[in-house]
């Protein structure tokens, strides 16, 4: 089909309406609409997962950013009750600083990104690289101590979350 | 190619409307069952024994008057129940309905689609399937709408942990696969994997309670505390997918319980049966046996939801938070550890 592949097609549709997801996200005046495109984002973002033979990672992606990271995202802005009325009103001032401080953000990745070149994504292995126990094997071999660093700062957030979360005693 | 692409689209309409028929019959044999515990009659007089009745309740669903609130977002109210309607009847496609059947030399599975990743995909679905009531709940622009659906949500949320270190466990003893297929075969003529988590089944149960928002656990929808809870807004056939979704729910979990803890298809001395009576292995009639098997083990199942909730009260809110954190998180993660201990010595796990 007009000298792409099916992959290829698939990556352009993906990757178009996970930055048209993006933008509304940002865009939508109504926070609940906010997080819902997000949830969207996140599920195109999965696919590209597949695409990578990444099965697991996507179904993992979905069950704890969908599932349950955003469910939490969308109680918390029920619970305040947010719209469009309730907004606080920002000053131009304010919104000027944000627009010059976000265009630094940009400016700063762009030029890392672009100084990386093309990022050597694994093409090594089968198709069969993305599968658990193979994921699994590897997790626990190779990258043994970086996975144990990271549950490490998991459990530090744990602690730290409990210990804010915890009513004062006298 | 195109007689695979046959086949999986027939067995797809199959599984489809065979949860809604099975769903909608529950709404009956709930009422049946109610009766029965309550020393009524129950319905009786739409056709013989009231068989009519789920027929004559969609009927009177369509035909409602459809009201949506002026103050709501009309998109979200209609998105909120047909997305959890869609992510009820999602679940079916991975179960493997009965043993394949083998003509001509082709094999073909009782299932829709074995991914490698079964049991997650299921989690995934169940966890998309929380949005649905919330999404209703908010968008009804409602307070007690609002507080059902909160509920809805953090009750979701608190059993799923449970109910997925309770299957972590479960994935153990069945060998480490995630597969639907592979821990439905390998209780084939062993013994099912109930015997080898007792309290694993247990912990799987009461959470499926909570998560299909069955009594004792159905708080989102607490009549006596906020009128009709989080579809206090519906009317007409989104509420009645509401409902309805709730009945499905209740299928597929009794089918994933009773296939993961209580083998499925698979039944004691099945391969001597078929032996006693001459069947070959691939015929039809042993899959029409084993799916006949799969479902008394599911109408048991459903059973016994229904009569928890006509026999056991509604749980007070802070009362089921603490079941779910501090009685069920900390049996699962014990029951976890004893699986692996026991596994260790079993031979089961290699280091």
């Amino acid at each position: 089909m007009l000298g792409y592949t099916i992959t290829q097609w698939l990556f352009g549709i993906l990757s178009f309406l996970a930055i048209m997801f993006g933008l509304m996200v940002v865009f939508s005046r109504n926070p609940v609409n906010s997080v819902l495109y997000l949830v969207m984002t996140f599920f195109c973002i999965a696919g590209h997962y597949l695409l990578l033979n990444a099965q697991f990672l996507a179904v993992v992606h979905i069950v704890v950013y969908a599932g349950a990271i955003m469910v939490l995202f969308l109680f918390v802005i029920m619970l305040m009750n947010l719209n469009e009325d309730t907004e606080p009103q920002r000053t131009w001032l304010s919104k000027i600083i944000a627009a010059v401080a976000g265009g630094m953000l940009l400016f700063v990745l762009v030029g890392s990104l672009k100084g990386a070149g093309q990022l050597g994504i694994a093409q090594h292995g089968s198709s069969q690289i993305g599968l658990v126990k193979n994921l699994g094997r590897v997790l626990f071999t190779e990258f043994l101590f970086p996975f144990e660093i990271a549950s490490i700062l998991l459990l530090a957030a744990l602690v730290g979350s409990i210990m804010i979360g915890k009513k004062e005693i006298n | 190619m195109i007689s695979l692409l046959i086949y999986k689209g027939i067995l797809c309409v199959a599984v489809f409307a065979f949860s809604l028929g099975v769903a909608a019959y529950s709404t009956w044999w709930e009422r049946k069952f109610a009766s029965f515990l309550q020393d009524r009659v129950g319905p009786d007089r739409a056709g013989p024994f009231g068989l009519l009745q789920p027929l004559a309740d969609g009927g009177k669903m369509f035909f409602k008057e459809e009201i949506i609130p002026n103050v709501s977002n009309r998109f979200l109210f209609i998105l909120g129940p047909s997305l959890f309607m869609l992510t009820s009847l999602m679940t079916g496609a991975v179960i493997p309905w009965g043993p394949d059947v083998i003509i001509g030399g082709k094999t073909y599975a009782f299932q829709v689609t074995d991914i490698n990743i079964g049991i997650l995909y299921l989690f995934g679905v169940v966890g998309i399937g929380v949005y649905g009531i919330m999404i209703g709940g908010w968008a009804s622009n409602n307070k007690y709408a609002l507080l059902g659906a909160i509920r809805a949500s953090s009750q979701m949320i608190s059993y799923e942990v449970a109910m997925g270190i309770s299957v972590i466990a479960l994935i153990i003893t069945a060998g480490g696969t995630l597969s639907l297929r592979e821990i439905l075969a390998q209780q084939d003529a062993g013994v099912c994997n109930f015997v080898y988590q007792p309290l694993g089944f247990l912990i799987f149960f009461v959470c499926a309670l909570a998560e299909t928002n069955r009594a004792p656990f159905d708080l989102p929808e607490c009549e006596s505390e906020l009128v009709g809870g989080y579809h206090t807004e519906y009317s007409s056939m989104k509420l009645g997918l509401f409902l309805f979704a709730e009945y499905t729910n209740m299928f597929i979990s009794s089918a994933i319980m009773a296939g993961f803890y209580f083998g499925g298809y698979n039944f004691p001395f099945a391969h001597e049966f078929y032996n006693a009576i001459g069947l070959q292995e691939g015929s039809w009639l042993i899959a029409l046996i084993g799916f006949g098997a799969y479902f008394t083990k599911i109408f048991i199942f459903i059973c016994v939801f229904m009569w928890i909730r006509w026999t056991l009260p509604r749980f007070r809110y802070d009362q089921l938070m603490n079941l779910g954190w501090k009685v069920l998180l900390p049996l699962s993660l014990l029951n976890l550890a004893l699986t692996v201990v026991v596994e260790y010595f079993r031979g089961n796990i290699h280091f």
